[in-house]
């Protein structure tokens, strides 16, 4: 069993409103900021919960697709422009398709781990909205195998992807029940995004949103087994957290209960080129939680708080068969039991998740670990949970189950 | 000849105008999906119009549009690409797809474009002179099986084909505005009309997802028969309320009575506006000279003497005329005796909505009812309210809707409407009503 060779923390989240659809302030004919803004507000708001920017060792930034949103490459170089003591320090930017971000956090671990740095300011940033959806689908569709499945793919690609596996698991569970499923899951989503003030359900005023989850879907304008509640949205939004030695944190004047300890790690990718063995199995999620898992020497019993990908509905009921909290197919059954709502067992997504709070994808793995921050250092405000373990567990998925990286913390 | 070979070679007469650019729309894209789906095939769209500026103007619409209509038919476009390797992403498709939109398109500013079209659709100046021109030149020049689609709103098209030696080959297939989005057809026979002509314009409305209502060939047919004399009638009230109020109080009364408190998109003199006065007075100005029913206002030929005409600038914006706008909205009506428009901020307007007293009830509003399920329920009720009622308002609405009713009602009995259910379907469907005039509400 590999192990972190010493400790290894999360200090100081923050992260920026996801901005689409559902945000009063947007709208598709208005401008609007660009990479720069969201990169400079989430990383600065970061570094303004520090004594001194000069501190921080090096940059990670994860982000999937700004060569095409935004015509934007060699973002290493452009994240320095959160502060001048970035100049002339290390930075990089990591992809990884959706799990960009997951893997800038893996990026800023490693580093701390090797000694060469002590405080690492690892971020995450898309700005998708730059175009209509039916193109944004394209472009997304670059987290699939261009060559071998993109032209017999979906219109909306990712779309066309997790409705098959929404139709294979409602096949394995029965269609009402795998419905019923991801209606309610859609239903905390916005429950929970109404408590998060940067979340793009936030405004949300649907008073019966299981009705609004049970819309059946359409195949003539989207997809066979997903309808357009089941999705999270097209997002513009940037993340930020500090990855920091014992040593790091000290020095940037915050105490062990300021911070989160990396307890776990895992990190899987898996053959772009070969179709899933089970559409109703997420697993290489199910392996990267597992090697989190075992790392801290945890079992779902010892979870408090958890943070899963739910870029559609019926992901989020796959992940939480693959983190092990239900077996498989029984996913459906304790999502409508409850347990993954905020009061629920396994407090799931509480500041809103994909669906809820937004997607921008390169961001999303970084927003994740900053919410699980929040809740175990009760920093979350209003979508604070009553912990009842001192570990959380998040897993940052990108593609279709191809790369993920999961972190168990402690606080 | 069949449908399929006739849309292979198509022309638009008057391609560029409001009505023509929507029909050229609806045609090119139906043709680029015909083109997809038999690559064999050759297809033309021959767009015809009197000025440059103006069909390059059509040009780029059709290009935007052809750019929307992709975007939300990709489903539909990528099975259609299947075999295209070359094309793999949405994007790639939606251009494409425009360059097959355009690649049909041949335009020009002469009648001989027309020459080898098979289907001829023609939406000129609503002037007779020009239409006659037009169809005694298209009889010279086309071949003997082209068939001509009128979207003539008011003149006999009888009168047209006899005029110009091409009896059975035409028909009446009335698009309404905007004709890419309104979902309503009249499609008006003449006596003498091919069978063929009449099954290929049942069909062709199918293929256009296009509602049809059947009209007979007398001026006006139903949508301008019940316009007309719909207008008239508010004319003649502001006329009469005048006397007692003045005149652009009574603009303002019959206005807000047509609009807000018969429930209805506009009021009649912004419908009149968007239209275009001098449009008003030329349908009017037909309708006269082949029925004998009085159909003339002398207020709108004063507004014409004062160069007030309405009708809408090129980019769709409302020109002024009975009404002054502000970003679309109503915001002082002319006064022909100043030459001025008087100001709905001003107090004579306040007063002029105090004489109407309260509105019978103010959560209903065209806006509120277009999609509500208890739509029907609601309307019942809220005429059946008016019996409780006793202001000027509730009265004048009573008697503009009895006046409508009859209007529909003549339609019927004179033979331009075949049911009252048509006059019914002309009016929700393309003038936008919640209800047909014949109904029993009141």
């Amino acid at each position: 069993m590999k192990s972190m060779s010493k400790p290894v923390y999360l200090a100081a989240g923050a992260y920026t409103v996801s901005l689409g659809t559902g945000r009063p302030e947007f709208s598709p004919r208005k401008a609007r900021p660009g990479l720069e803004h969201y990169i400079q507000e989430a990383g600065r708001a970061t570094l303004a919960q520090i004594n001194d920017p000069s501190h921080v060792d090096e940059g990670v930034i994860g982000n999937f697709m700004a060569a095409r949103f935004n015509r934007q490459g060699h973002l290493g170089a452009l994240m320095t422009i959160v502060d001048p003591a970035l100049e002339g320090k290390p930075a990089l930017r990591v992809e990884g398709a959706c799990a960009s971000g997951g893997l800038a956090l893996a990026s800023g671990i490693k580093s701390v781990l090797s000694g060469l740095a002590d405080t690492v300011l690892v971020m995450g940033v898309e700005v998708q909205n730059t175009v209509k959806a039916i193109y944004c689908a394209d472009f997304l569709a670059g987290a699939g195998w261009y060559e071998g499945e993109r032209k017999a793919g979906h219109t909306y690609f990712f779309p066309g992807k997790f409705s098959d596996r929404a139709g294979a698991y409602a096949a394995k569970v029965g269609p009402e029940r795998a419905r019923a499923a991801m209606a309610h899951w859609y239903k905390n989503a916005v429950e929970n995004a109404r408590l998060n003030p940067s979340a793009q359900e936030f405004h949300n005023r649907v008073t019966d949103l299981v009705a609004q989850g049970l819309t059946p879907p359409n195949p003539k304008s989207f997809t066979d087994h997903l309808n357009l509640f089941d999705c999270s949205k097209v997002s513009d939004g940037a993340a930020a957290i500090l990855v920091v030695s014992e040593e790091g944190y000290q020095r940037l004047g915050l105490t062990r209960d300021d911070v989160v300890e990396v307890v776990g790690m895992g990190h899987v990718a898996a053959n772009l080129t070969l179709p899933p063995a089970d559409l109703t199995e997420m697993t290489s999620c199910r392996t990267a939680a597992g090697q989190a898992k075992a790392m801290a020497g945890i079992g779902i019993e010892d979870l408090g708080v958890v943070e899963v990908h739910d870029c559609f509905t019926i992901s989020g009921i796959l992940s939480v068969e693959a983190l092990g909290l239900a077996e498989p197919g029984g996913g459906a059954d304790l999502v409508l039991s409850g347990a993954t709502e905020r009061t629920g067992r396994y407090p799931t997504n509480t500041g809103g998740g994909l669906v809820g709070y937004g997607h921008p994808t390169g961001a999303t793995g970084v927003r994740m670990a900053v919410d699980l921050w929040k809740q175990l250092t009760g920093r979350a405000g209003g979508s604070q949970v009553a912990l009842a373990k001192d570990h959380g567990i998040l897993v940052s998925m990108g593609g279709n189950d191809k790369t993920v990286v999961s972190l168990v913390l402690r606080r | 000849m069949n449908l399929d070979t006739r849309l292979q070679n198509v022309a638009v007469v008057g391609a560029a105008g409001k009505m023509g650019s929507g029909i050229s729309l609806l045609l090119a894209l139906e043709m680029a999906y015909r083109a997809l789906e038999h690559r064999d095939q050759t297809f033309v769209l021959n767009l015809i119009d009197m000025n440059d500026a103006a069909l390059q103007s059509l040009l780029r619409y059709i290009r935007e549009q052809a750019v929307k209509d992709a975007e939300r038919q990709m489903n539909r476009l990528r099975g259609l690409y299947q075999d295209r390797t070359d094309l793999v992403e949405n994007g790639e498709m939606v251009q494409e797809f425009v360059l097959e939109v355009l690649l049909h398109l041949r335009t020009g500013k002469t009648l001989a474009l027309a020459k080898d079209a098979l289907l001829v659709f023609e939406a000129a100046f609503e002037k007779e002179e020009i239409k006659f021109a037009i169809y005694n030149e298209l009889a010279a020049l086309c071949r003997p099986e082209t068939y001509f689609l009128t979207n003539t709103s008011s003149i006999p098209l009888h009168v047209l084909t006899e005029a110009c030696g091409i009896q059975g080959r035409m028909i009446g297939f009335h698009f309404y505005n905007p004709p890419a989005v309104q979902k309503l057809l009249e499609v008006i026979p003449p006596r003498v009309c091919d069978p063929e002509l009449v099954a290929l314009a049942a069909d062709l409305a199918r293929i256009l997802k296009k509602k049809t209502v059947p009209a007979n060939d007398i001026a006006g047919f139903i949508g301008n028969g019940h316009f007309m004399r719909d207008g008239l009638y508010c004319l003649r009230e502001v006329e009469r309320l005048a006397k007692d109020h003045g005149f652009v109080q009574a603009v303002q009364l019959v206005e807000t009575v047509s609009r807000d408190f018969l429930l209805r998109p506009m009021g009649m003199f912004q419908l009149i506006d968007y239209v275009g006065i001098d449009v008003f007075q030329l349908i009017l100005k037909v309708m006269d000279k082949y029925l004998d029913d009085g159909l003339h206002s002398d207020l709108i030929d004063r507004y014409l003497e004062r160069g007030v005409k309405g009708g809408q600038l090129s980019t769709g914006a409302q020109k002024d005329g009975f009404l002054k706008y502000d970003k679309g909205r109503p915001v002082a009506i002319f006064d022909p005796g100043t030459g001025a428009y008087a100001s709905l901020e001003a107090p004579w307007a306040r007063e002029a909505a105090a004489l109407l007293g309260p509105h019978p009830d103010p959560a209903l509003t065209w806006k509120a009812l277009q999609k509500d399920p208890a739509r029907e329920a609601k309307l019942r009720a809220y005429f059946a309210g008016f019996a409780n009622q006793d202001t000027l308002g509730v009265a004048l609405a009573r008697a503009h809707a009895l006046a409508s009713r009859t209007a529909a009602l003549n339609l019927v009995a004179s033979g331009v409407a075949q049911r009252a259910e048509d006059v019914n379907d002309v009016l929700t469907l393309g003038f936008f009503h919640l209800y047909g005039p014949v109904n029993d509400y009141l």
